[in-house]
């Protein structure tokens, strides 16, 4: 059986005497959404600032198609194939919306970065619109946008999302999750943390339950209208 | 009165030499802190050490007595980089800064012992003296090197606003300098980005070794000392978060020192310190975050 693109296994993450996270396993594999919700300081971020190399793990392992990462830089691990979408999005306001996304070119691992942008303005073609604009004047929905192009366009393996739709309109939020669908059928693998429990249960292949820092339960897209399920899964923690 | 209007234009543009230079000073101070967030104070050192190599090759053919200038101040560039400002990235700001003296201290103190070898302090770096006279200009003497310098800094800050603005790399710098755990995560290599700042700032060390030789061809332990001190606070004061301020910075305390002091009667020149000084405590005051910082656009959009 082929290695999953992205897999995680007994990982854990302390801050000094508090951990964060405990033991946490799960796979995501090319072609697949795995959602990732619970409660604020459930663990959510600090698996994905793990798993991008940003916090260090103290146990557990972290897998690309089979390769370990664990405990490399993060400009080492984007060159490795993943890409993260930062909450609060990260952009750089005073660059033009094209120098954002030449920047995520520094971690795409073949050449023909022109065709990648051609493929990032087709995906979002606002971003075509404003490419001369500084990044800052964009709408808060645009520059989500541009967040996740910016992703793209280094072509990962594995696309992580730190609560993409926070802060936006709801129409707004309609559009991000039609576009992380467009992108699981790109054969992208997508771990995608958000708050919007029951959404990301009905986008993603499947979604796990964290709270204090553990792994509660996995829920399927149909236990999206299945409302007790997760108010109890929320309350669990 | 035309002799005034004579040396009014002679001091002037004396004072924009000076600022030239300085602002290169300043540039290569603003770049390292940058991506560094390190002030690094032991820049003087790195010019004293491009003097020095000035002065014991200046029987070698000037470009060749320039040429091993270059090399010199870069490679002690970088091996501080790698030596000391790798290992400290991400120390805090005191930490940092006060290594950074420990470093010019060290130099000077280097520096005294290689140049006391003969038995006298100091080096005498001849090689492009020539630049010192004067040429005549529509009435008004001006020393060729005050042109030099000006065109030089011209040229070279062009180039690095071309640097930054048109490749790849300068995205990678500029990119790093604004936020630099953003640019990690996007793939941009942070040693890479550090090393070529580092680089840079050493270039633009060699050149205002070379400029200052020029002016100034007596060489001791403190060459280029108090002049990294007024451009640093020439940098605080431009506001050092952003280039272009900083460089604006260097070149304003620099032109400001050069009128001030053609201003002042020569008896009176001993007070020109404290009145730059006193300049600046008062543009410190007005303007905190640096006299030519503007507000920034705001990044959160909902």
């Amino acid at each position: 059986m082929a290695e999953p693109a992205l897999a995680v296994e007994g990982l854990e993450v302390r801050y000094g005497a508090v951990t964060a996270v405990r033991d946490i396993s799960f796979a995501v594999d090319k072609g697949e959404i795995v959602g990732l919700i619970g409660p604020n300081g459930a663990g959510k971020s600090t698996t994905l600032n793990a798993i991008m190399g940003l916090v260090p793990a103290q146990e557990g392992s972290v897998r690309l198609a089979g390769t370990s990462v664990l405990g490399r830089a993060p400009e080492s691990i984007a060159k490795a194939g993943v890409s993260l979408v930062p909450e609060g999005r990260r952009i750089y306001a005073d660059f033009t919306v094209e120098e954002n996304l030449r920047l995520g070119l520094a971690a795409r691992r073949g050449r023909q970065g022109r065709l990648a942008l051609a493929g990032a303005y087709e995906l979002f073609p606002v971003l075509r619109e404003f490419r001369r604009r500084q990044a800052g004047v964009l709408s808060g929905g645009q520059q989500q946008q541009l967040a996740i192009a910016r992703a793209l366009v280094a072509q990962p393996d594995v696309l992580l999302l730190d609560e993409p739709s926070l802060g936006l309109a709801p129409s707004l939020v309609d559009d991000v999750f039609a576009a992380l669908a467009d992108i699981r059928d790109g054969g992208f693998a997508v771990l995608l943390v958000e708050q919007r429990a029951q959404r990301t249960v009905a986008l993603a292949d499947r979604t796990h339950v964290l709270a204090n820092g553990e792994l509660r339960l996995t829920l399927e897209p149909a236990d999206a209208d299945d409302t007790d399920r997760l108010v109890s899964a929320y309350l669990a923690g | 009165m035309t002799v005034l209007a004579a040396v009014d234009a002679q001091t002037l543009a004396d004072s924009v030499g000076l600022g030239a230079i300085y602002a290169l000073m300043a540039v290569g101070i603003g770049l390292v802190f940058g991506v560094l967030r390190l002030v690094n104070f032991a820049y003087g050192q790195l010019i004293m050490a491009g003097a020095y190599t000035l002065a014991f090759t200046a029987h070698w053919r000037v470009v060749w007595s320039i040429v091993a200038c270059l090399v010199v101040v870069v490679v002690l560039s970088l091996a501080m980089e790698r030596a000391v400002f790798r290992p400290l990235r991400g120390a805090s700001p005191a930490v940092m800064l006060v290594t950074t003296f420990a470093i010019a201290f060290m130099l000077q103190a280097v520096a005294l012992l290689v140049d006391i070898r003969d038995d006298t302090i100091g080096e005498i770096a001849t090689s492009i003296a020539p630049l010192n006279q004067p040429v005549t200009v529509q009435g008004v003497d001006i020393r060729k090197i005050t042109i030099v310098a000006i065109v030089v800094a011209v040229v070279a800050l062009a180039l690095l606003a071309l640097l930054l603005l048109k490749t790849t790399i300068g995205l990678h710098m500029r990119a790093a300098a604004a936020d630099f755990p953003t640019a990690r995560l996007l793939g941009v290599r942070a040693n890479r980005v550090i090393a070529f700042a580092v680089l840079l700032s050493g270039v633009l060390a060699a050149t205002v070794a070379v400029l200052l030789t020029v002016q100034f061809p007596f060489v001791g332990p403190d060459f280029a000392l108090r002049e990294t001190i007024v451009v640093l606070v020439g940098v605080v004061v431009g506001g050092i978060d952003r280039l272009w301020t900083a460089t604006l910075g260097g070149f304003a305390i620099g032109f400001a020192t050069g009128v001030i002091n053609g201003a002042l009667p020569t008896e009176q020149t001993v007070f020109l310190p404290s009145a730059v000084f006193g300049l600046v405590i008062l543009v410190l005051l007005l303007r905190p975050a640096g006299l030519f910082a503007w507000g920034r656009p705001a990044a959160e959009r909902v």
